[in-house]
């Protein structure tokens, strides 16, 4: 049996939509070789959120409610997973690669001893069940796609925001298991003394449906942000700008910084080194506005504009004033 | 307290380029650094030392090269280092690599293993975990800062939301992110003091590894297939004056109704 299991991610019993994310490409992987899709959920009082799992996709929603998953730690995690893959064998395990998918899924697979895969940004799978699952390496210079012929499950972490959110049917059918831990208390041996929520300093920019995103190009960044409210969207930024201590880390687009697909995607002044485009080639519109007619970001923008980007934005600033 | 750090040497992948006529890694001249992550590791491993007494060792596994990164972590202030090298670790993946390292830390023994959170070439961030688990001991990932009091480690573990305050009594494994601790410069004293010092060799006949975990063989995953970003999209460029250029964008956006 090709089961095709998928961790989901939930925070303050709130499902990540790296987890929904996962949920639709499980979809896929299984319909692709005649596959179930099985959904991990864990926590303290999370029973609630199967129905949406199963709605999102899962032909079964393994539920784990208890108290010590209440607040995240890796090996009450873990055993609670390793217990579950024991029992039902499945071939393939997803996780986020999130700070949270990232820790667990290692330990995960080493206590399994089977291979994993982290970060990827593509999975494909054969008739068979075997995955090939694709990621960036050196920087987002190469990409290599890796596989696991010998050891199940196949374990992979996947980058958030590249896999497209199914459509959720509330009619879908599916069944919910609660599963009750045999826990090795012995081995919980980590306190959280105290777990605390940071308060978001920046608009998200990968919930954003259009994204000012700006580059080296742009010296004022004042003009982005008013660009971005009569735009109705967000700003976000390449590394440069946040090396340089002009723009916060949290709106960096990039291999090292967020992955975004928003509707539209304006670059100012963006060059497109390599990296930035690993955050921001699935956009579903690219405007690049760039002085250099040989940027790389001209490769992969829908509409190019050799220009200053910043006389550009002023230009943008006042038409949209006028209207 | 006896402290293990473990180091990779990485290239400097910033300035790694694909050589447009092979579409392939030019990776000649590209110089080779201790993984950023990795030397803040060595950095809290030192202030540890000085505000809690320790001794400080670096180990790295790798080809015969990595020897120079070790050098730096002693010029750094670590008291001593190994490599661990034999051609019968080429090729190991994240699973096989740990097998490895943990072996190594069994035999030198450890109160407290240090890792980066992730190098900058794999960016796995997968063997830190993995040694862990091989050893049987707690993991705290992602340090934003470590402190210790006898034997228990507290740590402030950074999620993209929150961040967690964390105690695990010793031993334990950490691994730290390059933003925590700004490294030290490697120092004169401990620059001609390293010259002195002998940097140890673990190899397979020094470690009780089963040799079916280890190596090209002992990886449970394969490198099917590599390639360089390709590029289809083809479109116009267009060189407009910048009010030109404003309209033009307008009325693209709203005829996709993005605006």
């Amino acid at each position: 049996m090709n089961r095709i299991w998928v961790f989901c991610e939930q925070r303050d019993n709130v499902l990540q939509p790296v987890a929904l994310e996962l949920m639709g490409a499980a979809r896929s992987l299984a319909a692709q070789s005649e596959g179930t899709v099985g959904a991990l959920l864990l926590g303290s009082g999370v029973s609630p959120l199967a129905q949406e799992l199963i709605a999102c996709g899962a032909d079964t929603v393994y539920v784990v409610d208890d108290e010590k998953l209440a607040h995240y730690t890796t090996e009450a995690y873990a055993q609670a997973i390793c217990q579950m893959v024991r029992e039902e064998n499945p071939a393939s395990l997803l996780f986020g690669a999130t700070s949270i998918g990232r820790d667990l899924a290692p330990r995960i697979s080493a206590r399994l001893r089977t291979g994993l895969t982290a970060d990827c940004t593509k999975l494909e799978i054969d008739e068979q069940g075997s995955l090939f699952m694709t990621r960036p390496a050196f920087g987002g210079n190469l990409f290599a796609t890796i596989i696991c012929p010998n050891s199940r499950p196949q374990m992979s972490t996947v980058r958030p925001g590249v896999m497209p959110k199914p459509v959720r049917d509330d009619s879908r059918q599916g069944e919910i298991v609660p599963v009750t831990v045999a826990w090795q208390t012995e081995k919980l041996c980590v306190r959280v003394v105290e777990e605390t929520k940071e308060s978001q300093s920046v608009e998200n920019i990968e919930e954003a449906k259009l994204l000012v995103s700006c580059g080296r190009g742009v010296k004022n960044t004042e003009p982005a942000f008013e660009l971005a409210k009569k735009m109705k969207g967000t700003v976000s930024s390449s590394r440069a700008l946040v090396d340089a201590g002009i723009m916060e880390q949290p709106r960096q687009v990039g291999q090292t910084g967020k992955t975004v697909r928003p509707q539209a995607y304006l670059a100012f002044g963006i060059s497109g080194a390599i990296q930035h485009l690993a955050g921001m080639e699935e956009s579903e519109y690219i405007v690049a506005i760039n002085t250099d007619k040989n940027a790389p970001i001209f490769k992969i923008a829908n509409l190019g504009i050799v220009a200053d980007a910043a006389a550009v934005m002023k230009e943008l600033n006042k038409l949209l004033e006028e209207a | 307290m006896k402290i293990i750090v473990c180091i990779k040497q990485v290239p400097n992948t910033t300035e790694i380029k694909i050589d447009p006529v092979t579409n392939t890694l030019k990776r000649d001249g590209v110089p080779s650094i201790i993984n950023p992550d990795d030397k803040t590791a060595i950095e809290a491993a030192l202030r540890l030392k000085e505000t809690n007494g320790a001794t400080v060792t670096v180990i790295s596994m790798g080809p015969p090269q990595a020897e120079k990164a070790l050098r730096e972590a002693l010029a750094m202030g670590a008291d001593e280092a190994f490599l661990i090298t034999d051609r019968a670790f080429g090729g190991s993946d994240t699973l096989a690599t740990s097998t490895i390292i943990a072996g190594a830390i069994e035999k030198l023994g450890a109160d407290l293993v240090l890792c980066g959170r992730q190098a900058i070439d794999g960016d796995t961030a997968q063997v830190g975990p993995q040694i862990a688990e091989h050893l049987g001991i707690p993991q705290i990932t992602y340090a934003a800062d470590l402190s210790c009091e006898g034997n228990c480690i507290r740590v402030k573990r950074q999620f993209e939301d929150r961040y967690q305050i964390l105690e695990a009594d010793m031993p334990c494994l950490v691994t730290v992110l390059a933003t925590m601790e700004k490294p030290r410069y490697m120092n004169v004293w401990d620059i001609v003091a390293q010259d002195e010092k002998e940097i140890g060799k673990i190899t397979f006949a020094d470690l009780t590894l089963d040799p079916a975990r280890i190596g090209l063989n002992g990886s449970p995953t394969k490198v099917k297939s590599t390639a360089t970003k390709q590029f289809d999209k083809t479109i116009e460029t267009l060189e407009l004056d910048p009010a030109e250029a404003a309209k033009t964008i307008v009325a693209a956006l709203q005829k996709r109704h993005l605006l």
